[in-house]
């Protein structure tokens, strides 16, 4: 397999606290590998100190098969989870002060348009919205046609509409061959963006494949909600598992049809019947557990 | 090193800080309004050294011709004279110090009152006394100073526009750089190729050019008003405006190196800045102080940046009379660059 980044035996450690434990993996040129986990699971730790930004207590860092030479920065764009810019320039000066910083860089016109800054692109970059800031970040990331991208949870604040329109950017860069590591919070965004996917906690680890490999390895169960009212016998005579939430029955399966033809031999009133498919949300809390993180 | 990479910073940094406007307005108008004020002050005639109080009075200052106070008293120069109704208004003034003598008007036996431990209260003591005697002609014998008289603003004027490159620089250069890495803006800068001596070289030349140019509009606009009187060259002048500033500046890069606490830079500023401020002359001469204060005096390169500017500027002389003060500036700024790059840091 071609790799473009391989990591092995990553370690990072702060006084007592071990950040980043040990951890493995290999990223493949032109797919986007996700990095997710609750917080202060090491996620950011992880992706910086790759970045060349921290530096590693111990471990293996090699892109393109070797180890990080003075170059990494020309070939990689990266967008932090919380950073400002300087401060009094707009975002077309932003961009052309930050195209000046590589000695490669991509057409400032065409990452406007990308990235949906031609309308604001004379204002001062103090004065934009979340949204907005986001893709300016995003922009500057792509300035020098990084061959790698790291984007550290880009869609963190967003409301939904902004949150929609960063994926439709990422899912444009990705057609371009562009290999990315992302780190997010939003399972949904995962789901539809990454590639492949390692699920971190305490700076281990613990789960990684595609999307469709975690869910099926981990959470093969599908969920079937009805309200109680509509059953109309114990559901102590039924060979599944349930749960009683606020009135209405959760049955978890991992044959559905089995399940169907149960409720509808019962006579159960299948009207306001819902199916919900297991995702790598139902994954990460199988994994991670449902316990408040800060 | 890459040039582009630090024209770029530099262009960035000089676009930051002329379209902020309300920076930039202070930065002229801090310097001219003490100029303007320390010209009005002491040009004038109304310029007051000691106050002192006379009972009882109707007016709230007396002239000469309204008192009868000894006339050789009542008409010192630098004095201002306050009446008080009663005495009791007079010496609660006397005891806080907000006057320097209380005298009794119409007293034959010239009552007063003063506090033993008022400097000034001494020296008004010893003039009243003195005014009090009878005049003697030709007791001592006044010479004229030879040559041009330097008036005091021209004395002065160096060293208010040196104050000011000296807070510009340490603000400029060592706050804004702390307030960058605390908001995540040098994290950024360190995710391209920009290395910290290209940052740093391209903070400090951009902060000598605003310098420069601020130094040039404010001069302009004082000179308008005050007419100085330059006896050296001002290519002189620029020269050591010039290294005094990259000096000021690279001790700003000392404060920037480390540190995310904008509270704590702002104490470590003023720390430096406020004794560089009283101790270089700036306000007052050295002349007479311990032994140990003019050598702390030496430590910082606004005393020889300010000692080589007035040298020019009040006594003509030429950059060959100054070395010695260049040679301790450029020592100073190659020291701190090299101290600030060593421990300089991106992150928090």
């Amino acid at each position: 397999m071609n790799y473009l980044l391989e990591i092995k035996n990553l370690v990072k450690k702060y006084k007592q606290v071990v950040a980043v434990d040990g951890i493995s993996f290999s990223v493949s040129e032109g797919t986007c590998f996700g990095l997710i986990g609750p917080n202060g699971a090491g996620k950011t730790t992880t992706i910086e100190v790759i970045e060349d930004i921290i530096p590693p207590t111990s471990g293996e860092i090699l892109y393109k098969g070797k180890p990080r030479s003075s170059s990494f920065k020309q070939e990689v764009g990266i967008q932090f989870q919380h950073t400002a810019l300087l401060s009094s320039l707009t975002l077309r000066e932003t961009l052309k002060i930050f195209k000046s910083l590589y000695n490669k860089s991509a057409d400032i016109e065409e990452i406007i348009d990308i990235c949906n800054l031609r309308e604001i692109q004379k204002r001062i970059n103090d004065k934009i919205s979340g949204g907005q800031k986001q893709r300016l970040m995003l922009a500057l990331a792509m300035i020098n046609k990084p061959e790698l991208m790291f984007l550290d949870e880009p869609s963190t604040g967003l409301d939904p509409q902004a949150r929609r329109n960063l994926w439709s950017i990422i899912h444009k860069i990705k057609e371009k061959g562009k290999t990315i590591i992302l780190t997010t919070h939003y399972m949904e965004e995962a789901q539809r963006i990454c590639d492949e996917i390692a699920i971190m906690d305490n700076g281990k680890i613990i789960a990684q494949g595609t999307p469709n490999q975690l869910i099926k390895k981990y959470c093969e169960e599908i969920t079937i909600i009805l309200p109680k009212d509509s059953i109309g016998f114990s559901m102590e005579q039924i060979p599944f598992r349930y749960l009683e939430i606020n009135g209405k029955i959760e049955i978890k399966t991992s044959d559905i049809n089995s399940c169907l033809n149960m409720l509808i031999s019962k006579g159960t009133d299948l009207t306001e019947l819902i199916v919900r498919s297991p995702n790598l949300e139902n994954v990460y809390l199988n994994l991670t557990g449902k316990q408040l993180r800060d | 090193m890459s040039f582009k990479r630090l024209w770029a910073m530099f262009h960035a940094r000089n676009l930051e800080f002329f379209r902020d406007w309300s920076a930039l307005g202070w930065n002229f108008l801090f310097p001219f309004l003490i100029v303007a004020g320390f010209g009005m002050v002491f040009g004038g005639n109304d310029y007051t050294e000691y106050k002192v109080g006379v009972f009882p009075s109707q007016y709230d200052i007396i002239h000469s011709d309204q008192t009868d106070l000894p006339l050789r008293f009542a008409e010192t120069r630098y004095i201002k004279f306050i009446g008080f109704k009663s005495f009791e208004d007079g010496i609660e003034k006397l005891k806080h110090h907000k006057i320097d003598f209380l005298v009794k008007a119409g007293s034959p036996s010239h009552e007063y009152w003063v506090s033993d431990s008022s400097p000034k209260g001494y020296i008004v003591e010893k003039i009243f006394k003195s005014t009090l005697l009878p005049n003697v002609k030709n007791i001592a014998e006044k010479k004229e100073i030879k040559g041009n008289e330097i008036r005091y603003i021209d004395w002065l004027f160096p060293g208010i526009l040196a104050m000011n490159m000296m807070f510009s620089a340490l603000w400029g250069v060592g706050y804004v750089v702390v307030r960058y890495r605390k908001m995540g803006v040098l994290k950024r800068l360190n995710a391209t190729p920009l290395t910290a001596f290209e940052y740093l070289s391209s903070q400090v030349l951009s902060r000598i050019f605003i310098l420069l140019f601020t130094l040039g509009v404010v001069w302009f606009g004082c000179d308008l008003v005050f007419h100085f009187k330059v006896a050296g060259s001002y290519f002189d002048l620029f020269i050591i405006f010039f290294t005094g500033g990259i000096c000021l500046s690279a001790y700003g890069l000392v404060i920037a190196a480390r540190g995310f606490s904008e509270e704590f830079t702002s104490g470590v500023v003023n720390f430096i800045s406020w004794p560089m401020m009283f101790l270089s002359e700036v306000w007052f001469s050295l002349e007479g102080s311990p032994h140990w204060i003019k050598l702390i005096a030496k430590l910082f390169p606004l005393t020889h940046m300010l000692s080589a500017a007035r040298k020019v500027m009040n006594d003509g002389a030429t950059l060959s009379d100054v070395t010695p003060e260049l040679a301790v500036l450029i020592f100073m700024t190659v020291l701190s660059i090299v101290v600030g790059a060593a421990l300089f840091s991106w992150n928090k």
